[in-house]
């Protein structure tokens, strides 16, 4: 069973804002997900190599030449906030002292 | 009454000049709209570029121009295909305002093809969810009874080919999410082998596992549009240089025997997917298309898939992992939705926009993901899920040395009424049992009406019920063939809903 306090710490490392209220209900929904998941140990998979891939492709490469995908005004027409030349205007991320 | 024609149909009168592109459109249009607040199969419509789309494929096909067996052919598309200038949402509150710069290369190649778009289609916030309940626009209904959920991810794809209001469309596949709702509404739905179909300017959900194809009203429709966005993409490194077959050609082949056209076929039955856990009235309507298949001239062999029962494990540890680092970008700065209230600094705008932004079932499995991938947990949950992985993947290997393809039910059940399963998020999971393991695999599935079961509450109306053919990867032709001989064997594919 999760406990509120390590919900909030995964809320928080996914950087989702929860509530006490919203934090006890996905305490109960995810501690039956995991609890439903732990069935896996019953496998042995001793030896076995995990799965990533399954149509057998590795360093899949390309030629490392430029290519021009939309231009700058159309991408930053996409964001609901202030624009200043081509920069993004965002809330401070390192404050003083 | 043009609305009713399949893909095929239209294509032939659009040539023949029995009517117009923009006649067709219109008709379509009116219907799609006339159905809508009903089923709400569509969470947006784009008319005039539709208009417009179709006036330019007559201009075309007055001139002998007609691009290919899609030109001046409306649709809608899923709402997680990005379609330049027209907003796409992903059913998320965080993107409802968002109008994408560029178009997925799947959408490209339809456009290119001549498709006239008229919408959007709902679907599952990110694709994530078994019954379109979790879209910020609200749930899709059922086209056989408005009560019931449409499936999903792709509900609002599979509704509206089956309700007449699009002559076909896509959707997105993960662990079930074009195969479910398409065997739930009565419609043809193909999840392709993984890396088929680009899925450039598609809203990744989990990238070992997302996969892009087509629903139709028949097979021959559905190989149609994957005709048009199968092959490679360079815009996607995980679709294999892999010689795309002509689809149609391969269904048109003749039959050695034309009373026994499927002799020689060898079809599987994988005892883990009959019995226990499915509705006993879905095993009866699945096991009569074996019969039926029996009288085509193929041989049923039973097979067994015996590390099926933990694929909704591997999956649901696998796939939240996946979407919570694709979802990671969405931080509501360079696209997305800023929160209501003013942040106090940059941290508290990612927990502002991402709560507000986010559904409960993506904040569920973000979290679930971030849990599993995070420190000390990674090899006991992770990496753990994928040897299992491995395991599935021998066990698809090992059944297909003995037979061609595996018939199964789509679904263990038939649609279930809307909030039935909402508050529980593991029994609505628990839909996907029979999806997730051909998923785990990257194998090709079809998923084809076959029959109907009662509705338990009126007795009076039927619900559709699909039966799901599987392949090895990259045999989508040897599906859509073995799919055909059915469909013109059987009637399933011509009930309409009363609507």
């Amino acid at each position: 069973m999760l406990s509120l306090e390590q919900v909030k710490h995964i809320a928080k490392l996914a950087r989702i804002g929860i509530d006490d209220t919203a934090a006890e209900k996905f305490s109960k929904q995810l501690s039956s997900i995991l609890e439903y998941v732990e069935q896996l140990n019953e496998v042995n998979t001793d030896g076995v190599e995990p799965t990533s891939q399954v149509t057998g492709l590795s360093n899949v490469t390309r030629a490392d030449e430029e290519k021009r995908f939309c231009n700058r005004d159309e991408l930053l027409a996409c964001t609901e906030l202030p624009v200043e030349g081509d920069m993004i205007r965002v809330k401070q991320v390192i404050k003083n002292n | 009454m043009l609305y009713k024609l399949t893909l095929e149909e239209a294509a032939k009168g659009l040539k023949e000049k029995k009517f117009s592109s923009t006649e067709l459109t219109s008709n379509l249009i009116e219907r799609a709209k006339k159905l809508n607040p009903t089923l709400n199969a569509y969470v947006t419509f784009c008319e005039d570029k539709a208009m417009a789309g179709a006036k330019a494929a007559d201009e075309r096909i007055a001139m002998g121009q007609q691009i290919s067996d899609l030109d001046g052919i409306p649709a809608g598309l899923k709402d997680n295909f990005n379609t330049k200038g027209v907003r796409t949402t992903c059913c998320s509150p965080i993107l409802k305002n968002f109008v994408p710069p560029y178009s997925a290369t799947a959408v490209d190649r339809l456009e290119k093809a001549g498709l006239v778009l008229i919408g959007k289609t709902n679907l599952d916030e990110y694709a994530c969810g078994g019954s379109t309940e979790h879209s910020c626009f609200g749930p899709t209904r059922n086209p056989w009874g408005a009560d019931y959920i449409s499936g999903g991810s792709s509900g609002g794809s599979a509704a509206a080919v089956a309700a007449d209001m699009s002559f076909y469309s896509t959707g997105t596949d993960t662990g079930g999410s074009i195969r479910q709702p398409a065997s739930l509404c009565g419609c043809v739905g193909l999840k392709v082998t993984y890396g088929r179909v680009s899925r450039s300017g598609i809203t990744a959900m989990a990238s070992s596992w997302d996969t892009v194809g087509p629903f139709g009203k028949t097979v021959r429709d559905v190989a149609r549009v994957l005709q048009v966005m199968a092959g490679r993409d360079d815009l996607d490194s995980t679709t294999p240089d892999v010689p795309v077959p002509n689809y149609i050609g391969e269904i048109d082949k003749p039959a050695a025997d034309p009373s026994k056209p499927l002799s020689g076929l060898k079809i599987g039955v994988p005892k883990e997917y009959y019995g226990e856990g499915i509705d006993p009235a879905v095993e009866a309507v699945v096991r009569s298309a074996l019969k039926e298949y029996e009288k085509l001239g193929a041989t049923i062999h039973d097979v067994s898939l015996p590390f099926t029962k933990y694929a909704v494990a591997v999956y649901y540890v696998a796939m939240p992992a996946e979407l919570s680092a694709n979802l990671a970008r969405f931080d509501g700065i360079r696209y997305g939705s800023k929160p209501k209230e003013e942040a106090k600094d940059l941290v508290d705008y990612y927990y502002q926009a991402r709560s507000e932004g986010f559904g409960d079932e993506i904040k569920r499995r973000i979290m679930i993901g971030t849990y599993v991938l995070s420190a000390g947990y990674y090899d006991a949950y992770y990496k753990k899920a994928q040897r299992v992985r491995t395991l599935i993947c021998r066990d698809f290997d090992e059944a297909f040395k003995g037979v061609d393809v595996m018939l199964t039910p789509v679904s263990p059940f038939p649609a279930w009424k809307v909030g039935e399963k909402i508050d529980d998020p593991l029994k609505m999971y628990l839909a996907d049992a029979l999806t997730i393991p051909s998923s785990c695999a990257g194998v090709p599935a079809l998923s084809i009406p076959c029959g109907f079961v009662d509705n338990k509450d009126t007795g009076a109306a039927k619900l559709p019920v699909g039966m799901q053919i599987i392949a090895p990867q990259f045999r989508e032709d040897l599906l859509l063939r073995v799919g055909n001989y059915y469909e013109q064997a059987t009637e399933w594919h011509k009930q309409k809903p009363g609507l």
